[in-house]
């Protein structure tokens, strides 16, 4: 039985309502969207709900004190909260490079954690 | 038992720092009490910071006297301590026929009081004083000795001046009782440990008479009466320059419109009778009759450009006049009590009249030979030429660094305010002492910074620094919340 | 005495002022200066740990860090100087400029100024609260410095007053890192940041979202103990049957941005009392000659990427005052009147000079449409662009870019004006 679902795509900041039409667990129909992006992101909405997860994490030795990281690709929308989790008992060592692989393969979803940014180890004088 | 001290003033408001540093041209040992993490945190932190010219109070009265008195105390004081004080002037606006009969009453009283300088203006003259005013103004009661102060330096410079000359300070400590012996006190009991003293001095405002009854006196009550106010940015300050007053009720000089001693605009006091002595809880209904108030004195403000509002409380007496005295008994103490408006103005004058009573009641005065009357405040960097801050900022980069962009204060003078005679210990201590955070984006910039900056400087944690001591933390534990 | 002399000044290291001054030396300014008052560039960048930056720009999805790191690299390449950790103390209407920094006090000159101060969070102050004044109770944007730069945790338990994006990018930060957020009060019926935040911040977390609501009074001493919440009317008038406390140790404020125009002031610049921020013509100059504004100083933008893309048409403009090679303006500056349903329009002054070949009109609607909308540029009545859009709010810019020939059609007219209505089929 078909079933029409309202999705906020959050591909880019528009934010396009997609009217999406689900039958037999597909979207076979999908309204409202201003680009093609909004079709892919309602099904993968409607079937596998996914979110890059941002954070930061503790750092050590360096000119900062928080080294921000973010997922490589999306997570499952159901791990966040865990993963974030996970972050919050992780430190890094400066010195920081961005696109380091700060936890690889987080919660065994195959996404890795990346540094976002270069951080310079601290000078000591 | 031998006394330890001389005297112990409690209260390190205005009134009480000033006695302090009055006794300390003294060979005696002084020890000023307050139960606040820092000096005037009470009624001296919170009312509308002008000196009275003294047209207010009835002639004959202590407040008449001593307001009068006090005002002419203010250059040396304030030049002696480093205090910004503008001698600038105030006026009484009248908006009607009864307005201008009030304000020959004003005048006549003034006269009657001592004040110099007394004028009746009339509304072309008046519009030339003050160009804000509301149009329609009848005419105003121009008082040219009537000033503007900064009431926490008031207190602070005094204070500082005082430890400089070796009075000692006790923060955080909270008086519980008194100790006699037979007739006399001869201890302070508190949080801390008892004092032992020759003489008590009552300098307590708000809590005047909890300590009085303490001390066995009984029948004199303070009942505050709340004021509330608006903040403006400086921007106002730019076209409102005047100090003016709307024509006195008989409870309140009114809700006036007044530019402060730092260019900002400070609208009110309202006048609301409550029962907490700690509540200090700004209402939707208070701040209206603010705003109400000032629009009929100047009809152009604009709402966009509060920045805070906040509330004082007066230590109103059941007297009507302020109370200074040494009573027959308990004997070794003076009390002040209901030093309300013009208690600020009057304060250089109420020191010097204890002093005085002190002398007659047998205390003796001997000349302390390395008196300093003088003291210097924090930096205040952005009064300053260039060449001098060029100067400042060789002997220490630190005052290069600017923490706080609307008032332009620096890491030098956060510095500075943490290793004076007096240290700032709180964010509000040192926005009090350097003016950090109190301009329009109120601290959103500068917090961050500012935690690190005092956290080194007073050697604690950042999760210890608060904003006016106790639970007032601005941190939580990371690991008990995420982080 | 000559000062050292810059060709173009550029104050302000955020995303505007990296974008102005890297388009300032491509567009041929010898020396370009950033002033920075951070020990780094990027200004609110570093802080914002999010993604969602660039899709414009770079076509790719950045987090703040990765979004600054590409202009910083940008700015580098094109050999702008910095002078980090200085505040600018003063700029005056000649563009000399006063820089208290490095142990230093400077004073230098510039052929432009760009102006890139970016811009402030509203305080608690012009919210009118009642209440105590404990701690406790500070903006999104300090609260996000805090968590994310310096590593501070501000308290445990949030309520957050606004649904500007700061404040529901920190409901979303904060429960990652493991405190509670209760609950998110607006006063209008509507949220008032990106829809997306909404359902990625919001949403996801199950953050109780109250619109028609805002908090009344602030209660505890020293710490902030609780906050009373209360429903408001069509005024925002506060319904006081409806007030209910909660119990939090945190109020954060998103209540909105203002302009920083502390320095634009002193150069006695002109302001547009509807967006607080400078008032600037087609090539984003202001009022006086020689100094340009960009980015959040001019208005308030939501998308980073909309900062920069008119930060690059500054520093070009900027770059071509100093090389004279700008476009005359001797020619009668026009206004637009803000017709239905327009707050306000950026720029504020044209001058339509007959050599003009790019105008870009960024301009923000009163109310929302929830429906097919036309925004029409008019010249003496005539419809000279018009632009169907899915909807309006006032939470996202409108954007007419017009072409020459458009350009032409203007030039000619006395009057001009801009609507935005519902789309008559």
């Amino acid at each position: 039985m078909a079933e029409t679902r309202e999705i906020i795509c959050v591909t880019c900041p528009m934010g396009c309502t997609v009217q999406a039409t689900v039958e037999n667990g597909e979207v076979c129909d999908a309204r409202g969207q201003a680009c093609k992006r909004g079709v892919a992101f309602a099904r993968e909405e409607l079937l596998d709900p996914r979110r890059m997860l941002t954070a930061t994490v503790a750092l050590k030795g360096g000119v900062l004190r928080r080294s921000p990281v973010r997922s490589e690709r999306p997570l499952p929308k159901a791990m966040l909260l865990r993963a974030a989790e996970v972050l919050r008992s992780v430190t890094l060592q400066a010195p920081v490079a961005q696109g380091q692989v700060v936890v690889a393969d987080i919660l065994g979803s195959g996404v890795d954690i990346i540094a976002s940014r270069d951080i310079a180890a601290e000078v000591l004088s | 038992m031998n006394a330890t001290y001389d005297v112990v003033i409690i209260g390190a408001g205005a009134v009480g720092s000033l006695i302090a540093r009055e006794l300390a041209r003294y060979q005696l040992s002084i020890l000023l009490i307050d139960k606040n993490s820092d000096v005037g945190e009470g009624t001296t932190k919170a009312n509308t910071a002008i000196v009275h010219a003294g047209y207010d109070a009835k002639p004959g009265s202590a407040k008449a006297r001593l307001n009068v008195a006090g005002n002419r105390m203010f250059e040396i004081l304030c030049g002696e301590l480093d205090i910004e004080f503008d001698r600038c002037g105030t006026l009484v606006a009248a908006m009607d026929a009864d307005d201008l009969r009030t304000l020959e009453a004003l005048r006549e009283r003034g006269i009657a009081n001592g004040v110099p300088g007394l004028e009746i203006l009339d509304a072309a003259a008046t519009l030339a004083h003050a160009p804000a005013l509301n149009p329609a103004v009848r005419g105003a009661l121009w008082a040219p000795t009537g000033g503007l102060v900064d009431p926490f330096q008031m207190a602070l410079g005094a204070a500082e001046n005082a430890v400089m000359n070796g009075v000692e300070l006790a923060l955080e400590t909270l008086v519980t009782g008194f100790e006699r012996q037979c007739k006399r006190l001869q201890g302070v009991v508190t949080d801390r440990g008892t004092f032992y003293t020759r003489w008590v001095i009552i300098a307590a405002g708000l809590w005047a008479d909890d300590l009085m009854r303490k001390a066995g006196l009984t029948g004199f009550n303070i009942r505050p009466r709340k004021g509330e106010y608006y903040v403006l940015d400086r921007r106002t300050a730019e076209v409102m320059r005047s100090v003016l007053f709307p024509c006195p009720t008989p409870v309140s000089k009114g809700i006036m419109v007044t530019r402060t001693i730092h260019d900002n605009v400070l609208l009110g006091p309202n006048a609301v009778h409550v029962d907490d002595k700690n509540d200090l809880d700004v209402t939707a209904e208070g701040v209206d009759e603010v705003w109400q108030g000032a629009l009929k004195l100047v009809p152009g403000l604009d709402r966009r450009d509060v920045i805070r509002s906040f509330a004082g409380l007066r230590a109103s007496g059941s007297t009507d006049d302020f109370v200074i005295s040494i009573p027959d008994e308990p004997q070794g103490l003076v009390v002040l009590a209901g030093i309300e408006s013009p208690g600020l103005t009057a304060a250089p004058a109420i020191a010097l009249q204890v002093c005085e009573m002190l002398r007659e009641a047998g205390l003796r005065l001997d000349e302390k030979p390395g008196f300093n009357p003088l003291r210097r405040a924090v930096p205040r960097l952005a009064q300053l030429s260039l060449a001098e801050r060029r100067v400042l900022i060789e002997q220490d980069p630190r005052y290069g660094h600017i923490v706080c962009r609307c008032e332009g204060v620096s890491e030098g003078q956060v510095a500075a305010a943490c290793h004076g005679p007096i240290p700032a210990r709180t964010y509000d201590g040192l926005k009090r002492r350097t003016r950090l955070g109190s301009g329009r984006c109120q601290g959103a910039f500068d917090l961050p910074l500012v935690i690190d900056i005092m956290a080194r400087e007073l050697g604690i944690s950042p999760l210890e620094f608060t904003a006016k001591g106790g639970a007032s933390r601005y941190l939580v534990n990371p690991e008990e919340a995420g982080g | 005495m000559s000062l050292p002399h810059w060709d173009v000044v550029v104050i302000g290291g955020g995303p505007a002022g990296m974008a102005a001054a890297s388009e300032a030396r491509a567009e041929g300014a010898e020396r370009v200066l950033v002033i920075e008052r951070n020990t780094e560039a990027g200004g609110i960048l570093p802080q914002c740990v999010h993604n969602g930056f660039g899709l414009r720009v770079f076509g790719s999805d950045l987090t703040g860090p990765e979004y600054a790191s590409r202009w910083l690299r940008r700015a580098e390449m094109a050999q702008v100087e910095f002078m980090l950790q200085s505040m600018v103390l003063e700029i005056n209407a000649d563009r000399r400029v006063l820089v208290s920094g490095a142990g230093k006090l400077h004073e230098l000159s510039a052929g432009a100024l760009v102006l890139a101060t970016g811009c402030r969070e509203r305080p608690r102050g012009a919210l009118n609260i009642a209440g105590s004044r404990p701690a406790g109770i500070l903006t999104a944007g300090t609260a996000q410095r805090l968590v994310n730069i310096e590593g501070y945790m501000p308290g445990k338990r949030y309520v957050i007053l606004g649904s500007g994006d700061i404040g529901m990018i920190m409901a979303r930060r904060l429960t990652l890192a493991g405190a509670q957020v209760l609950a998110m009060a607006e006063v209008l019926p509507y949220v008032s940041g990106l829809r997306r935040n909404l359902v990625q911040c919001v949403h996801d977390f199950d953050i109780p979202l109250h619109t028609s609501t805002t908090v009344t009074r602030t209660i505890g001493r020293e710490r902030l103990e609780a906050v009373e919440l209360c429903a408001v009317d069509q005024h925002w008038q506060p319904l006081c049957e409806t007030a209910r406390t909660i119990a939090c140790d945190t109020l954060l404020l998103s209540v909105g941005l203002l302009p920083e125009i502390e320095l634009a002031r002193m150069a006695h610049v002109g302001l547009d009392p509807l967006t607080g921020g400078a008032r600037v013509d087609e090539s984003l100059q202001t009022s006086v000659p020689g100094v340009f504004a960009a980015g959040n100083m001019v208005h308030v933008y939501d998308l980073v990427d909309a900062v920069t893309e008119s930060a690059l048409r500054a520093g070009r403009q900027a770059a071509r005052y100093v090389l004279g090679n700008r476009l005359t303006t001797a020619v009668t500056p026009q206004t637009i009147e803000l017709g239905v349903n327009i707050h306000h329009v950026v720029p504020q002054v044209l001058h339509l000079t007959p050599e003009l070949d790019e105008l870009v009109i960024e301009l923000r609607v009163r109310s929302p449409i929830e429906q097919p909308v036309r925004v029409e540029f008019l010249a003496d009545g005539e419809r000279v662009v018009s632009q169907r859009l899915r909807y309006a709010r006032p939470s996202e810019m409108i954007v007419l870019t017009l072409k020459p020939d458009e350009i032409a059609c203007l030039q000619r007219a006395e009057h001009l004006s801009v609507n935005c209505r519902p789309w008559e089929s």
